[in-house]
């Protein structure tokens, strides 16, 4: 197999903050192959968006402690100088966020902040950084885009703006793509817009995507791979097939049996997962999900609290839980 | 922006005919009788009826106020004192010539005063404000606050009089305020306004600092600067461009009550320095019973600050597209 376009090895982040230490990612792993869309799911606080603005280097070097690997096209990425990380920021990797409205300035024209992009990195002159902002604005559907240019963002609808997101995004013809949580600040009929319009770009562009939600329908919509995150850590990875439908981490069956529209096709009750995340100041000791776990007694309550599951197997379809496979079948019919 | 413009300046119209009216009044809430004050110290009767019949006062009340009104937009005939073209803002007791002159004559001074310790304290103000915001927690950070709580303390008078005694009498480091026309001699004109300026500045400055700095953090921590460094926007570009910008609009703010402040306190600084400003103007208007000179020179600083926010508020339009655009 080929080296995976991003991966991810071993990652760590934590904050200082004065209530101590945050560890918001721990000992993370994963890689997401070229033009495929890894999705990225977790309850609010899993460490989804610290994973990917690490990836970025957008973290506060004097607050952040930051360690393992993230090679990208086989360049390292952490402890890159400021200058090589900016000349990745936007161009390489670009990033969509969560609520466009803020995201997006509220001073400058829909046109200037794409076209500053696209300047930026190119070179490009004034008047073919604005021909280039319509162009985006034409490919990801806003209508008219030769007036709507230069208007704000808050001339915008909810839908549009993030639409102009997308297009400042892919203004450079990023290898990867990240989203984090696109659709969330959405109306429901215009999510499926957004993430069609997604696909559709993909299948032009050919980028890579890492598609950051709390909603396993986004995933099941969009990705090829899945990566379950739990307090910062992966507790499950692996393609869409096999994590939806033969999930074998008891927090991801509880996160299938809280989604309504997933959870006719697999034999769940619908339910949220019961507690709530631990506080990342102190994480729980052995499997962080244990006191919120159903099958301890099962798998043995000492091993459990005791020690850390690790991901495995190492490749594929792979778990952090000390059930046996059999036991997850099991339970898991 | 155009029609944004006019309404504010429609509304400012209509402030400044409230204020005249207001003005107006004033005239006749001194004790003493303006015919009087008109005619001078030795009046006989004759004149003291003529001087009532020149300025109007046998009329009735609103008459008053229109012919007054009527003299600031067409002028007016004062008789046996003269001609006072429009705009007229009355005829001085003392000097018997239109008081609008002599304000005009004395506003260069004024006007230099405070917009340049307004450029002064803006400048120095934001810029160790941003500096300040990007070294969080340091020595740089700290300072700036302590002389914040140290510079809103002090008195103009109290500080001004020290500067006065240490830095031109003793130590001649900077020269014996005093006026000069921009006109005549650009230096000058900033040498003789320097020391007010400095003084000014020591005053307002770390208020910027403060305000400008606690601003400026907040804005680093919003979501469209996050993006604009996901975008790969230098450092330099993501402060001045993106964080800047927000926090301008606090600036703009503080700075429109600030020149009022100024402008009010015209009064003081003029006198701790000895320039001959409005300031000075209306002091000797108020111990020579000038009624007129002293009406005048309140409209004039009131519509000085109705200018300011106007002036204020087309920046926020300027800064803010949500606010132009509603
Ligand atoms: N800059 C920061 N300083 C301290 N703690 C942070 C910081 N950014 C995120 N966190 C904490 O890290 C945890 C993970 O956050 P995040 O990655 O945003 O979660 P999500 O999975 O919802 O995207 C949260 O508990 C959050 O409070
Ligand atoms: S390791 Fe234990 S506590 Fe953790 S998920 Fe598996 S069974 Fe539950
Ligand atoms: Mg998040």
């Amino acid at each position: 197999m080929s080296n995976p376009f991003l991966s991810v090895r071993d990652l760590t982040v934590d904050f200082h903050t004065e209530d101590g230490l945050v560890h918001a990612v721990d000992g993370l792993s994963f890689d997401v192959e070229k033009g495929t869309t890894l999705g990225i799911v977790g309850e609010s606080g899993s460490g989804k968006s610290v994973t990917n603005l690490t990836v970025l280097g957008l973290h506060n070097p004097e607050t952040t402690k930051i360690s393992g690997e993230i090679h990208l096209d086989g360049q390292e990425l952490i402890g890159a100088s400021r200058s090589t990380m900016e000349k990745l920021r936007g161009n390489k990797i670009a990033m969509i966020f969560q609520d466009p409205l803020t995201a997006l300035s509220p001073y400058h024209t829909i046109g200037r902040q794409i076209g500053e992009v696209y300047r930026k990195h190119t070179g490009a002159s004034k008047s073919e950084a604005r021909a280039r902002a319509v162009e985006m604005l034409t490919r990801v559907g806003i209508p008219q885009p030769k007036t709507r240019v230069d208007d704000y963002p808050h001339q915008f609808s909810g839908g549009m703006r993030q639409r102009a997101m997308i297009a400042m995004a892919l203004v450079c013809d990023p290898d990867l793509l990240i989203a984090d949580e696109p659709t969330t600040a959405l109306d429901v009929t215009v999510q499926a817009q957004i993430l069609d319009l997604l696909k559709e770009l993909q299948d032009q562009t050919g980028t890579s995507i890492i598609m950051i939600t709390h909603d396993l329908g986004v995933v099941a919509n969009t990705a090829h791979n899945v990566l379950v995150m739990y307090a910062g850590r992966a507790v499950e990875r692996g393609t869409v097939k096999e994590v939806l439908n033969t999930p074998r981490h008891p927090y991801t069956w509880g996160l299938l049996g809280s989604m309504p529209r997933l959870s006719s096709s697999v034999d769940i009750p619908l339910k949220p997962v019961r507690g709530t995340p631990p506080s990342l100041l102190n994480v729980p000791s052995g499997c962080p999900f244990h006191p919120r776990c159903d099958y301890m007694d099962l798998a043995g309550p000492e091993l459990c609290k005791g020690e850390r599951p690790e991901l495995s197997p190492h490749r594929g379809h792979g778990d952090a839980c000390y059930l046996t496979l059999a036991q997850k079948r099991e339970i898991h019919k | 922006m155009f029609r944004f413009i006019t309404r504010r300046t429609l509304g400012a119209v209509v402030t400044l005919l409230i204020i005249a009216a207001c003005t107006f009044f004033l005239f006749f809430a001194v004790p003493a009788d303006p015919a009087r004050l008109a005619c001078g110290k030795v009046c006989p009767p004759e004149l003291l009826e003529q001087a009532r019949h020149n300025l109007g006062l046998d009329q009735p009340l609103f008459v008053q106020f229109l012919t007054w009104v009527g003299g600031i937009f067409l002028g007016r005939d004062y008789e046996g004192l003269g001609y006072c073209s429009a705009p007229c803002l009355g005829f001085s007791f003392v000097n018997k010539a239109p008081v609008l002159d002599t304000i005009l004559d004395r506003m260069p001074l004024t006007i230099s005063l405070t917009l340049g310790a307004a450029v002064v304290f803006l400048f120095f103000g934001v810029a160790t404000g941003i500096v300040a915001a990007l070294k969080q927690g340091k020595a740089l950070d700290k300072i700036a606050s302590v002389s914040s709580l140290i510079g809103a303390s002090l008195q103009i008078y109290f500080i001004g009089t020290l500067a006065l005694y240490f830095l031109v009498y003793k130590n001649h480091i900077l020269r014996q305020p005093g006026y000069v026309p921009f006109t005549e001699n650009p230096l000058n004109w900033a040498a003789g306004l320097m020391l007010p300026w400095v003084v000014l500045a020591i005053i307002f400055t770390a208020n910027y600092t403060r305000m400008t700095r606690s601003t400026m953090v907040e804005q680093l921590t919003e979501d469209y600067v996050r993006t604009a460094r996901a975008k790969g926007m230098a450092n330099r570009s993501v402060v001045m461009r993106f964080a800047l910008r927000g926090t301008l609009i606090t600036i703009v703010t503080i700075l429109g009550v600030d020149l009022g402040t100024l402008i009010g306190g015209a009064i003081i600084t003029e006198q701790t320095f000895g320039l001959q400003g409005i300031g000075q103007l209306s002091i000797r208007a108020v111990w020579s019973s000038d009624l007129p000179m002293l009406m005048a020179t309140v409209l004039v600083a009131a519509g000085a600050i109705v200018v300011f926010n106007i002036i204020v508020d087309v920046l926020y339009a300027v800064i803010d597209p949500r606010v132009r655009l509603s």
